[in-house]
């Protein structure tokens, strides 16, 4: 009964079509050098890039998985893995200009209406490279450049050398080496000074192919007192093999300025997300994630803020679900290396069917980071015995001044919830969205509008045929 | 009378193995205000909740029908839609999900086809607030989150009225209300008192001022003991109901 129920759930998986592959370029899958220095002499990229990619590519090679997190780690089979899949000869700035296949996806995933209707400018990347991308002409008229990254690099090397690396080195772990090694695609965004874009930006990343590895690697730099809200979303196929996710995403917060970076994460769950975002937040600026994770297989990402200058702000809002045969290991990560900076971490997340999530937390306040404070509240909900929940939370409190404060809940749906709720004409399975949609809440309400109602949307789906 | 709305015949109901209810009779037709009087744990609530098929509640006997026909094969939400409605004595905290959402998702659930539009919806909505003397930001709290007591009992009033039930059961909505509270919420049962028949579960006689009943039933031990016209309701308050532990 239980796993009939468990395929519902994989069966509602809406994004789970595919189409069928029309690379104009596919490496055999396995990855060795020379799989590197090709990507990188396919794209003719300078000689420092490619140099950087053979260096992290070692470093891959020498370090070990990572022995905790999830035993899932363990099963990814590199070799299977296809590290670079063209489907189109050039990024479109116009949709029809893109093969129809891919359009089509994109049409079905409703990317072109978004962008018609609320956003500053769009990336669409489907496999290793960006097949679609454009931005309000006001925006580039005010000098804002947002690119997909390769064309950032080509048209902008020196700031791309600059900060390439720079807040995520490429020996931090295995899995920012091997995208450093392998990457392509992902988006380049520079926010003059002063500079404030109130239309969110969004880059949507899709894969298509099976055993596809996709390895975005996507850098934003706000200047000073510039404002961005940048949102992603994600999706893929579901194949009976695996695919790879691993992006990294290097934010640069300079003084006074505010980055917002939304993530709805919702991979087949085949996928395994591994990924490592940062950002370096100076003077009097913010940075704030807000990440969702509902899809993949395994996740592992702990969006992370260094607080580099004083008076500033980190902000991680993130939720997590987790289904049968799922693993969400997310959390946050929150340095205070500067006096007078604050945090806040909100973490909720759902288990059901077996499904396992957890919270994982690193929270610094270095000597001489004087008069920080801390805020860190992480719900778990619970919905059936099989399923678990574990929070993992650290601190190194090196300063006494440091106001930090703690919770943690876990939580089931209660019987009384239900009875309540379905005396008031809900089915089971409508209670039950109504109960998730509501923990959620606080992370929905952040997002722009179009997004939560997706998002409750998805839930939704996500707890029909669940129950029994 | 009306058409029968309840019909309750030799219902025995326990909870985690002991039994609460031992063998009650009731019938509520179209129109009449039934009010169950008696002492904490006399199985008042219990009764409203197994009518209403709280899964904690076992039927071990004795059967219950619902405009005619047995209840036992529908579900909590199934009762619901067919017009049955439950004022809670403890209403659920939903964290999150917000009065408005709530209020209107459960129209569209319970009213179905016949649910009014959403222009409708937001015309009826002011309209029965203001009648419950209830402030439209309300529509913006979560369920019961941080509600009063008086708050809670108002926004089950506001769900009855919405939801326009043919059967309504209303346990302790009387208690924890001050006069002018009491004064509202009686206003708002006794619109849909023509149309329903209702079943007031309370300890006091002062709800029963100002909801006038048909019927007052006294149950003592899980059962009714004795069953009155509304003068019996003052007779308790003045007596208590010692006087009638003999006849059990």
């Amino acid at each position: 009964m239980a796993k009939d129920s468990a395929q519902n759930v994989i069966e509602d998986y809406r994004f789970g079509f595919h189409d069928p592959e029309t690379a104009t370029i596919r490496f055999d899958s396995g990855l060795s050098e020379k799989v590197v220095r090709d990507i990188s002499e396919l794209k003719n990229e300078p000689e420092w890039m490619t140099e950087i990619r053979i260096k992290a590519f070692h470093r891959f090679e020498q370090m070990p998985m990572p022995k905790w997190g999830s035993d899932i780690l363990e099963t990814i089979d590199f070799d299977s893995i296809v590290y670079f899949l063209r489907s189109s000869e050039k990024t479109e700035t116009n949709w029809d200009d893109v093969p129809e296949d891919i359009k089509n996806t994109f049409d079905r995933l409703g990317i072109p209406e978004a962008e018609q209707k609320w956003l500053g400018g769009v990336t669409a990347q489907y496999e290793s490279e960006a097949v679609y991308h454009s931005i309000r002409e006001d925006l580039e008229s005010q000098g804002v450049i947002f690119l997909d990254m390769d064309s950032g690099l080509k048209q902008y090397p020196e700031i791309v050398k600059k900060y390439f690396c720079s807040v995520v080195p490429y020996s931090d772990n295995k899995f920012a080496a091997l995208n450093t090694a392998v990457w392509s695609g992902g988006s380049f965004l520079y926010i003059p000074k002063g500079v404030h874009v109130e239309m969110p930006v969004q880059a949507y990343f899709r894969i298509n192919a099976k055993n596809m590895g996709q390895f975005e690697r996507t850098l934003i730099i706000a200047d000073e007192g510039a404002k961005i809200n940048y949102v992603e979303g994600c999706t893929a196929p579901t194949y009976s093999t695996d695919s790879l996710h691993s992006a990294v995403v290097e934010l640069i917060a300079l003084e006074g300025s505010t980055i917002r970076y939304s993530t709805i994460q919702n991979w087949s769950a085949n996928v395994y997300n591994l990924v490592t975002k940062r950002g370096v937040a100076h003077a009097n600026s913010t940075i704030e994630w807000v990440d969702g994770n509902i899809g993949s297989k395994l996740t592992m990402k702990y969006p992370a803020i260094l607080l580099r200058g004083e008076g500033a702000h980190a902000e991680v809002i993130s939720v997590a679900y987790a289904g049968k045969g799922q693993h969400q290991d997310t959390g946050a990560k929150v340095h205070h290396l500067a006096p007078n900076t604050t945090s806040n971490i909100l973490s909720k997340s759902i288990s059901k069917h077996g499904g396992r999530s957890s919270y994982r937390g690193m929270l610094q306040v270095t000597p001489k980071a004087d008069n920080c404070r801390s805020k860190i509240v992480c719900d778990a909900l619970i919905l059936d015995a099989d399923s678990r929940s574990d929070t993992y939370p650290t601190m190194e409190i090196g300063n006494s001044s440091a106001d930090i404060e703690h919770e943690a809940s876990v939580s089931k749906a209660s019987g009384d919830q239900l009875f309540y709720l379905m005396s008031r004409g809900h089915s089971e399975t409508e209670a039950m969205g109504l109960i998730v949609n509501g923990f959620f809440e606080p992370f929905t309400r952040e997002l722009p509008m179009e997004y939560a109602v997706e998002l409750n949307r998805l839930l939704e789906l996500e707890m029909e045929g669940s129950i029994g | 009378m009306g058409e029968e709305v309840l019909r309750v015949e030799n219902l025995h109901v326990s909870v985690d193995g002991v039994e609460i209810i031992k063998g009650l009779n009731l019938v509520i037709n179209k129109g009449e205000v039934h009010a169950i009087m008696g002492r904490n744990g006399a199985g008042k609530s219990t009764l409203a909740n197994a009518i209403m098929g709280h899964p904690a509640y076992e039927i071990s006997a004795g059967t219950i029908h619902y405009l005619g026909r047995p209840l036992e094969d529908l579900q909590v939400f199934e009762r619901a839609r067919a017009g049955m409605f439950l004022s809670f004595q403890y209403p659920v905290v939903i964290p999150g999900v917000q009065v408005g959402t709530f209020l209107r998702k459960s129209v569209k659930a319970v009213r179905g086809d016949d649910s009014p539009s959403p222009r409708q919806f937001r015309v009826e909505l002011k309209e029965t607030m203001s009648l419950l003397d209830m402030d439209p930001s309300f529509l913006g709290r979560y369920v019961n989150d941080g509600f009063s007591g008086g708050e809670k009992k108002r926004l089950e009033i506001l769900q009855m009225l919405l939801l326009q039930p043919k059967l309504a059961l209303l346990d302790e909505t009387d208690s924890g209300l001050d006069i002018d509270a009491l004064k509202v919420i009686a206003d708002g049962i006794n619109s849909v008192t023509n149309a329903a028949g209702c079943l007031v579960i309370t300890h006091y006689q002062r709800l029963l001022d100002h909801v006038k009943p048909d019927f007052v039933h006294v149950m003592i031990d899980g059962v009714i003991v004795k069953t009155g016209g509304p003068g019996l309701a003052g007779q308790l308050e003045e007596k208590g109901y010692e006087w009638l532990d003999s006849v059990v």
